[in-house]
């Protein structure tokens, strides 16, 4: 579905270049819901911008749904759907009107385009508020409405930048639900940015991360996850440095730390290894009064790979 | 064919918010329709006789060139919250996306401007339907090629509180200098050659000439051409303005 070869994009500012996307290569196949994952100011945006002809690239080359995007980006806009970080429906239209307008643009017939409206109305829980003006709707309706807008042609292809910003966790969850739907029961090939570990747990069977312009690494959520430093596993005995002797001699064990009662270490695939861990304290006697297991965040996948936490990365200033 | 449906879409999308609630129109209208009322009567004891003939055209270009250069303001917030962008993905001409506002903006002027004739009229000027629709014409011309410029205005700034002072700023001196409270003709003398430079000086003459119904007169002739001229101009402006790539 995307196929990006030394993608990269050079803004011209005050007569410097600030290169923004430093030639990325992105293989996204059909049906794929896939993540990019990186802070602000890490060129996600800017490549997303790219792959959906908004952004001219300043090199490489690209074929988006099957159409090259430098030699027919209108056909490229014909076949992908595209939710930006922000409000797609103008504040002043009704919002089934708004609706009806943007399926026309995209070629439907008046009595085509209605019901294919209303259908996506009815689906997207925005029935109620079809004949309302955009500006009255809350966070959570305007997001559904903008991935309402962004699917009504049906494309193959749907890119969504940052679709849970703002939102509160309800109107998330929600807005999950139909993004996953949107691949489950559509085929949709989805391709998504965030900067948010929950929603690329939520909603991403692939991630790419992306930091200064360039990908630093790629994998499964799960697997990006147990390359780095497996689980923390948290255990409270009765008899704590005779479970740190017993537990330090399981193969792949790192950063074994005695806190009070409290042993923690961390081991790829911890789920498999505490029980063999707890049946062998106790046969000693040594009773296991609690048990965690934390499966490595995104945030440590990031942590390791730059050294820098996802939070600090946001915090640092963004070059404009 | 297809630039056409495309335009129809984005000049009906344009207009709703106008003729679904009208006040937006009256609003545009008050300002000429108060020069109308409170300083024209003025004019009719400084002037003489023919004072309305004199004065109406003028506010016909000051209602047009008000209105079509405040145009982008109806552009700004779509470009900041993500309409602008949803419409640059979609395969829609950027044509289309310009010429549709500008026919909506155009669509308001017309309607402005009748209401204003109309007004003018019962308080005394006087003129033949067959003026009115040239000076009409004539005027729809100026606010396609001003709501164009205002539209690339837009595209560039992008704020309304650094848009609204530059307009201010240039449309205060163009209007003055048009003519259209007080004739230039008493001007000092590097006054009236600034005002020679102003466009808009040949527009509202070739209005006053075609609201007498001196259509062949030179005023007509150079004001049509500098109006087209203009025009045309400013919708290569705001065409490119709208193409671009947006960062």
């Amino acid at each position: 579905m995307i196929k990006v070869r030394g993608l990269a994009k050079t803004f011209k500012a005050r007569r410097t270049a600030v290169p923004a996307v430093r030639g990325v290569d992105i293989d996204v196949a059909e049906g794929e819901m896939v993540g990019f994952l990186g802070p602000n100011g890490a060129g996600k945006s800017t490549t997303l911008r790219m792959l959906a002809t908004l952004l001219r690239p300043t090199a490489g080359e690209a074929v988006i749904a099957g159409c090259d995007l430098l030699s027919d980006p209108g056909g490229v806009r014909l076949r992908i759907g595209y939710v930006g970080q922000g409000n797609g429906a103008g504040t002043g239209q009704r919002v089934r009107e708004e609706l009806v307008i943007q399926a026309r643009l995209y070629g439907l017939r008046p009595a085509a385009a209605l019901l294919r409206v209303d259908e996506l109305l009815a689906r997207y829980e925005l029935e109620a508020l079809a004949d309302r003006m955009v500006g009255t709707l809350s966070g959570g309706q305007r997001r559904r409405l903008d991935i309402v807008m962004g699917v009504l042609h049906k494309p193959g292809l749907v890119f969504l930048d940052e679709p849970s910003t703002a939102l509160d966790p309800q109107s998330r969850n929600n807005l999950w639900q139909h993004i996953r739907s949107l691949r489950d029961e559509h085929g949709c090939t989805i391709f998504l940015t965030t900067h948010y570990l929950d929603e690329v747990d939520a909603l991403c069977e692939r991630i790419l991360i992306i930091d200064d312009g360039r990908i630093i690494s790629e994998g499964t959520p799960d697997g990006l996850k147990a390359g780095i430093s497996g689980d923390l596993v948290t255990l409270a005995t009765i008899d704590p440095p005779a479970a740190a002797a017993a537990a330090a001699r399981i193969p792949d064990v790192q950063n074994v730390t005695l806190d009070g009662p409290h042993l923690r270490f961390r081991v790829p695939g911890g789920d498999a290894v505490v029980p063999e861990l707890m049946r062998a304290l106790e046969s000693y006697g040594n009773n296991v009064l609690s048990v965690q297991i934390q499966r490595p965040t995104l945030d440590d996948v990031f942590l390791t790979l730059t050294g820098r936490s996802l939070r600090e990365a946001d915090a640092a200033p963004v070059p404009s | 064919m297809q630039l056409a449906r495309q335009t129809a879409l984005i000049l009906l999308r344009s207009a709703r918010p106008w003729y679904r609630s009208p006040i937006a129109v009256f609003v545009g209208l008050s300002g000429p329709l108060i020069y109308l009322v409170l300083f024209g009567p003025l004019l009719k004891s400084s002037l003489g006789g023919d004072s309305w003939q004199w004065f109406v055209p003028g506010m016909l270009m000051q209602l047009t060139v008000f209105g079509a250069a405040y145009a982008g303001f109806s552009l700004t917030p779509e470009l900041r919250n993500g309409v602008m962008e949803r419409l640059w993905v979609a395969p829609v001409s950027r044509t289309a996306l310009l010429l549709g506002r500008v026919l909506s903006d155009v669509a308001q002027l017309i309607l402005q401007g009748v209401l204003l004739l109309v007004v003018a009229v019962l308080f005394g000027f006087h003129t033949s339907l067959a003026a009115m629709g040239l000076a009409l014409a004539l005027v729809a011309v100026l606010g396609a090629g001003l709501s164009s410029a205002s539209y690339a205005l837009a595209l560039w700034i992008r704020e309304e509180n650094r848009f609204a002072p530059l307009l201010s700023m240039l449309l205060l001196p163009l209007m003055l200098l048009s003519g259209v409270l007080l004739p230039m003709e008493s001007a000092p003398g590097w006054l009236h050659t600034l005002s020679r430079i102003n466009p808009l000086t040949y527009v509202v003459n070739a209005l006053r000439a075609i609201t007498t119904q001196r259509y062949a007169a030179d005023e007509t002739l150079i004001g049509l051409a500098v109006t087209i001229g203009l025009g045309v101009a400013c919708a290569f402006w705001g065409l490119r303005a709208m193409a671009r790539e947006q960062t």
